[in-house]
């Protein structure tokens, strides 16, 4: 009983029940991406991307802007395109390029957030820089509706797109042999996850986004054996544990992301089991 | 007009070039081999032909109503391929791409060629099966089924049968020259073995290593050529 008007009381304000939403659009499209990432073998420019934006996020943090994201998003789609880019020719090869940029980003930023405070609370705002807001009340409604038309746009790019980037991830020479731009969609790609990326770092933080991004994508090839059902089991399952995990952080006082992650890695461990089940079985 | 033809063709990387000056032209209907050692630059010329590699000097021209994207290619097998969880009907349907532009969606008429491509090579009763649960031949068949999704006239395929058992390779082999005899369709294909090639193909060319001569003409004119009997010497050496 007092769990249920411990939740009463946090959704009767509703840049909650905004907060909600907002994290359940977030997850519903980092999952999207996921399946294409992970097939892709792209799993770890997430993550790098992640460190960029939290570079990004220092840089703004230290010039004193008050909406971060002006300088974040377009900082991280233009490391999501250089990224892509260089995978393919480059004098350094691509796991240590993003390797150097990742850890680059992450200790530039640090230093920078220390050298040019924006609070008192330094190790606070590393904190939720990295892990996302300690709760979801820190979210302020300026992020929640940014978040909101990033994630409309996201979905609806994914949609339309959908054929097309099926065709560029199972096969890029073919696509490109046919007539298909794979290099335009490629960039496409990028772009989206940027987008994606910066989104999420306000709910889960920067070290967290790539468990977003990758949990519910793998957790769907355990089971599902097409592409549009993996798709669709993997957006409904980060959905799902979105919601579960922001609940449970409201309930239990837990940190957000955090919280969001660990309800992801339940969901694989359950995937997972199911999967050799049904191999063992049938 | 030949359906394809390449005018004085260099093809290289980098400024170091591999192919020289080639020339040559295949009618419709023809079925074209292309043969030689490995890193004479074979699978380098057929990314040329599909416009995926820029040539150094010279260029391929398409006839007969042919245009970019209307190819058919059935290319080597990718490691992101091999666990890929997609459907067979999902990727057999994928081959229309080209006919989309910027429609987001498949029409009925595509489904349609969908459909008749798998039927042709025997692939419906796997239709909703998983890609990675398939045999190697059965892979090959879908990929081959896409490829004919996207052309009517011309397939290009490279090294279609590596890692094939013998049986499969021959199947595979007598379905391209079905396609090739009763569908009307023009081929391209690269091999590494020159007695499939002088069975199946009316044109053979062979991709001498930089330097080297190379040699275009129909089958039986490559059996009597010089480079063609010290090659054939060489694989039956290997043998």
């Amino acid at each position: 009983m007092e769990l249920v008007q411990k939740l009463s009381l946090y959704f009767s304000f509703p840049f909650v029940r905004y907060a909600l939403i907002v994290g359940v659009l977030i997850a519903l499209c980092s999952s999207l991406l996921g399946v294409t990432l992970v097939l892709k073998r792209f799993s770890f420019i997430g993550d790098g991307l992640s460190h960029v934006a939290f570079g990004a996020m220092a840089v703004a943090g230290a010039l004193g802007m008050r909406s971060s994201m002006y300088l974040v998003l377009p900082v991280t789609v233009v490391s999501a395109v250089a990224l892509l880019r260089s995978g393919k020719n480059a004098r350094i090869r691509g796991d240590a390029s993003i390797a150097m940029i990742s850890v680059g980003a992450l200790a530039l930023g640090y230093l920078l957030m220390n050298l040019r405070p924006s609070s008192a609370n330094v190790s606070g705002d590393v904190c939720s820089t990295l892990f996302g807001s300690t709760s979801i009340l820190t979210l302020t409604s300026g992020q929640v509706w940014l978040c909101a038309v990033l994630s409309v746009l996201v979905l609806g790019a994914f949609l339309f797109f959908y054929n097309k980037i099926f065709c560029v991830t199972f096969d890029e020479s073919f696509a490109a042999a046919t007539g298909t731009n794979a290099e335009l969609y490629n960039l496409i790609i990028a772009v989206i996850i940027a987008v994606i990326i910066v989104l999420a770092m306000n709910l889960v933080g920067s070290l967290l986004i790539s468990a977003l991004v990758i949990f519910p994508a793998i957790s769907a090839m355990r089971l599902f054996k097409s592409f549009r059902s993996v798709t669709v089991c993997s957006a409904i399952l980060s959905v799902c544990c979105a919601g579960a995990g922001i609940v449970l952080s409201i309930l239990a006082d837990t940190p957000v992301g955090a919280t969001v992650v660990a309800v992801d890695i339940l969901a694989f461990l359950v995937f997972c089991g199911l999967g050799a089940a049904l191999r063992n079985g049938g | 007009m030949a359906l394809l033809s390449c005018k004085n063709l260099s093809l290289g990387y980098e400024g170091q070039e591999i192919i020289h000056d080639l020339s040559f032209a295949l009618e419709a209907g023809s079925y074209l081999c292309i043969v030689g050692e490995n890193g004479s630059g074979k699978s380098t010329l057929m990314k040329t032909l599909l416009g995926l590699h820029a040539p150094m000097g010279g260029s391929v021209e398409l006839g007969e109503g042919l245009h970019r994207g209307e190819i058919g290619y059935l290319p080597q097998q990718t490691v992101v391929q091999k666990d890929f969880p997609a459907s067979v009907e999902e990727i057999v349907l994928s081959g229309c791409q080209n006919r989309c532009g910027l429609r987001p969606f498949y029409r009925k008429e595509e489904r349609r060629i969908a459909r008749e491509s798998m039927e042709k090579l025997s692939l419906t009763p796997l239709a909703r099966r998983c890609y990675r649960e398939l045999s190697g031949g059965q892979q090959q068949r879908v990929l081959l089924a896409r490829a004919l999704c996207a052309t009517r006239k011309l397939l290009l395929l490279d090294e279609p049968v590596t890692g094939l058992d013998p049986l499969v390779t021959n199947e595979l082999y007598g379905l391209v020259e079905r396609l090739n005899r009763n569908g009307g369709i023009t081929v391209v294909m690269i091999s590494h073995d020159i007695h499939v090639a002088l069975r199946y193909a009316t044109h053979i060319l062979h991709v001498g290593v930089r330097g080297t001569t190379t040699f275009f003409g129909t089958r039986d004119a490559y059996r009597r050529s010089d480079i063609g009997q010290h090659y054939l010497s060489l694989q039956h050496g290997e043998k």
